[in-house]
């Protein structure tokens, strides 16, 4: 090879010779290709009448043991397994088709910049100033200005339209069904409760006890769901404000998470924990609910609690702020 | 002529008297598609769609949309009396006294998820071997605005039944809703017609889930689609493929057969999980209420990176002047994910702006000859991940029996750590892969066979390896360093000059790169042999 200084690099040798198969030249090996998608087209209609049949025939209460997937309705389960045998083959057998008997050279096409040619390209402008000069739009400025204000007004017009999906928020938001009295429920059974009624470490689900008339609503609940924990009272750790809104170690905090609003659902007897299940944020019972890990960045409101004449639990006070998530309304001190 | 082809041309006269589309039909039936196992990620999308399509119009048979309170009176014995909504019960009927109505809700869930899977998986395919390049940024920006929209679907899918699970989903929604500063809780009771949970959120998802979004889809679907084909499908590098050409097989029969049969089997698949494997068994999870939830909360795999995000944010909020900003929540929830989604959709120009590559692009890269690109989409793969885990992290912790603290901890610190590390192991990966690449041309191929020479030296006996393989390892395209260019043409100092040094700085990353092997080097190697 003679010597020259410019880097020569590889050559494209071009498209590797075509392979052929099998069955391109062997009668026989085509035969049994086109046996096997005989086959396979076969096992799906097997799968459709295995899907009918069982749709039909079968009644729907049989439950079978199928090991690792457990008990199965019958029915429920031969049907999928049709459905899927008769769509899987017969999928399967278009492809085998094409991958043994369909023609398998490669074929070469061309390709094209999609760049046009230049003369195109200057015709295409020529054109657009042209018909945009004759429209007047570069000169009119009055009527592009007009135009724009107009376009961009209309498309107010779905937004406002939009207003009455619901009302504005008001103060709904800061609002519970508990008032000064109201009596604390089990959620379920709305029982009145009485301090004797939870053990030191139990915890209870608490709804205000419904005015008569009143039915409970899931926008209520949302707000009011309250949970009742009973400690030793000397394990508190409140200031005296607090400790106040306690009765005899009980002590009731929103059940609604401060960070985005799940029920607070998890109590951990042994730590004094209450843990959110969506995202782990946890709350110290022992210091008012102060949050010690996770995303929440406020303790969960507490409710002060105490008990009335006939010694059933009653709220104290309404709760001093709003419950749930935050929002920029919410005044937060 | 046969009557077979007299049938033939009967058909084909009457079309073509009416349209004249015989030239485009002959044209387009011989189109030429390149054939790759990673072309199916898009098609498998693609079925999965039309499964949706399917499945979720036999359910919408049956399901009645509707929070109005219902007491339950089928056939499952459990939940017999308890009151709940038409949404709910009629899920019930669906999955206990429709035949086949269980089935196809899982055929449903399974084809979503599968749906989501697919995308991914086809958005990663394309973003690794540089698909998105020029002329295709359009398919990219789609592609970006599909996959979004599919997690909102997914997510407004398995909110409709009303269960326990998908209510606190929809509650933690509401969250971020109204934590949306000044206009948050406004935008919360317009959508839920008043105070959570309301009475018109599931009729109101119901219109977006079932028409709305399938309608968006099926128009970005067709213009994905009809894009593919009139700028013509990308291919791998090889022996005989160019920039000019397509190389593969033709629509008809070959594409047609292989297509339609892979669409039974996508088919055949989801309705074989849908059969064999239980998901979302919202008959175990009761009726929503906001004042209960069950532990091991979780959304479907394609929200979870988000809750993950959420779950790991340190507990940040702003009281100021009487009002409050959930940092815990706009971060997470809104901002990471805006950045992630709209850094994606602008990928395809800003990679353009720093190679200062304006070409056409057809073939596709090899992901180890775009070092820096393929390390940023490790690193936010990593990111992800991380995310994701910590979505799951009360499961880990109690399959694991680790704290739960600890991998919250492990996430918060990894978020940050990892995705870095990530970019910088896989672009030394991808640089000593190509030096490998180098190797393998200039040295050959090792045969693993051991060969004695008189003095006593062992040495491996490499062989050349085929022009072929020279030739795809070769071919590629290395992308030049710009240079930071002060000043124009004329001598005048160009404006924006710090813009200009950080484009030259990001541009020689993105060129860093092991030469490729040439024949010259290979020459004289050969003459250094012998």
């Amino acid at each position: 090879m003679t010597h020259n200084n410019e880097i020569e690099k590889f050559t494209d040798p071009g498209l590797p010779e075509h392979i052929h198969r099998k069955a391109d030249s062997d009668e026989r090996a085509a035969k049994k290709a086109e046996r096997q998608v005989a086959i396979l087209f076969l096992l799906s209609a097997v799968g459709t009448v295995l899907a009918i049949g069982s749709y039909i025939f079968m009644p729907q209460d049989i439950v079978i043991f199928i090991p690792i997937m457990g008990d199965q309705n019958a029915a429920q389960l031969f049907l999928g397994l049709g459905i899927a045998m008769a769509t899987f083959f017969l999928g399967m057998g278009a492809v085998h088709w094409a991958k043994t008997l369909m023609p398998d050279t490669e074929v070469t096409a061309e390709r094209h910049e999609f760049r046009s040619p230049d003369e195109d390209r200057e015709a295409f402008v020529a054109t657009v100033k042209e018909q945009g000069g004759a429209a007047g739009l570069g000169r009119r400025t009055l009527i592009k200005r007009s135009l724009g204000l107009a376009g961009g007004l209309a498309a107010l017009t779905p937004l406002v339209m939009l207003r009455d999906l619901g009302p504005q928020p008001k103060k709904e938001l800061e609002k519970t069904s508990w008032e000064t009295g109201t009596r604390l429920v089990t959620d379920p059974g709305d029982r009145p409760i009485k301090p004797s009624d939870l053990e030191i470490g139990a915890v209870a689900q608490v709804l205000p006890a419904l005015k008569s008339g009143e039915e409970r609503t899931l926008e209520n609940i949302g707000k009011d769901a309250v949970l009742l924990i009973r400690l030793n009272p000397n394990e508190f750790n409140l200031d005296s404000e607090r400790l106040s809104w306690t009765h005899d170690g009980i002590i009731a905090f929103s059940k609604i998470c401060s960070h985005m609003g799940c029920a607070v659902a998890l109590y951990e007897q042994q730590t004094k924990h209450l843990l959110c299940p969506c995202h782990q944020s946890t709350f110290d019972v022992t210091r008012a609910a102060k949050v010690i890990f996770g995303p929440a960045a406020r303790p969960l409101p507490q409710l002060a609690i105490t008990v009335d004449s006939e010694g059933y639990l009653v709220a104290k006070q309404p709760f001093t702020e709003a419950v749930g998530p935050s929002y920029w309304e919410r005044n937060t001190k | 002529m046969s009557q077979k082809e007299r049938i033939a041309g009967g058909v084909a006269n009457y079309v073509d008297e009416r349209t004249g589309a015989a030239a485009w039909l002959n044209k387009n039936l011989k189109k030429v598609f390149p054939d790759h196992w990673s072309f199916m990620l898009g098609e498998v999308a693609l079925y999965s769609f039309v499964i949706l399509l399917l499945s979720g119009t036999f359910l919408t048979f049956w399901f009645d949309p509707s929070q109005r309170d219902v007491i339950y009176n089928g056939s499952y014995q459990p939940l017999q009396n308890v009151q709940m909504s038409a949404a709910y019960a009629s899920t019930l009927h669906i999955s206990f006294d429709v035949r086949g109505g269980l089935l196809m809700r899982q055929i449903h869930h399974w084809a979503a998820l599968l749906f989501m899977a697919s995308i991914i998986a086809h958005l990663l395919r394309v973003f690794f071997t540089g698909a998105f390049r020029k002329p295709r940024e359009a398919n990219w920006l789609i592609g970006v605005g599909l996959v979004t929209l599919g997690i909102v679907e997914g997510f407004l899918g398995y909110s409709l039944p009303d269960d326990l699970l998908s209510g606190t989903g929809i509650r933690i929604a509401e969250a971020i809703l109204q934590a949306i500063p000044v206009v948050g809780s406004y935008i919360a009771f317009f959508a839920f017609g008043g105070a959570f949970p309301g009475h018109v959120f599931i009729p109101r998802i119901y219109t977006l889930h079932v028409l709305l979004l399938p309608g968006a889809f099926l128009a970005l679907i067709t213009i994905h689609l009809m894009l593919v084909w009139y700028q013509k499908h990308t291919q791998y590098p090889g022996p005989g493929r160019t920039e000019k050409n397509v190389v593969g097989y033709p629509l008809m029969p070959v594409y047609m057969a292989k297509a339609g049969g892979f669409f039974g089997i996508v088919f055949g698949i989801t309705a074989f999980l849908g059969a064999v494997a239980s998901i979302n068994p919202i008959w175990l999870y009761g009726p929503y209420t906001p004042g209960q939830i069950s532990a091991g909360s979780q959304p479907d795999f394609y929200m979870g990176w988000l809750d993950g995000l959420v779950r790991m944010s340190p507990p940040l909020e702003t009281h100021l002047l009487g009002h409050t900003i959930s940092w815990n929540i706009l971060i997470p929830g809104l901002i990471v994910p805006g950045i992630l989604f709209t850094g994606m959709a602008l990928y395809p120009f800003i990679e353009s702006y720093i190679s200062g590559d304006k070409r056409e692009h057809h073939l596709l890269d090899r992901p180890r000859n775009v070092p820096n690109r393929t390390a940023l989409g490790a690193m936010s793969l990593t990111f992800m991940m991380v995310s994701l885990i910590n979505g799951g992290n009360d499961l880990i912790a109690t399959h694991f029996h680790m704290s739960i603290n600890q991998i919250m901890w492990m996430s918060r610190i990894g978020i940050f750590v990892l995705p870095p590390l990530a970019f910088v192991i896989t672009k030394r990966i991808c640089l000593s892969l190509q030096r490998a690449d180098r190797d393998l041309v200039l040295h050959g191929r090792e045969t693993g066979r051991l060969v004695m020479l008189p003095h006593g030296e062992f040495v491996e006996v490499h062989e050349p390896i085929s022009p072929e393989k020279a030739w795809t390892l070769t071919s590629h395209v290395q992308p030049q360093a710009l240079g930071n260019v002060t000043e124009d043409a004329n001598g005048v100092a160009k404006p924006k000059a710090i813009r200009n040094k950080l484009r030259a700085r990001m541009s020689a990353a993105n060129a860093e790169q092991a030469p490729a092997a040439t024949l010259t080097e290979a020459n004289e190697l050969e003459g250094g042999h012998h």
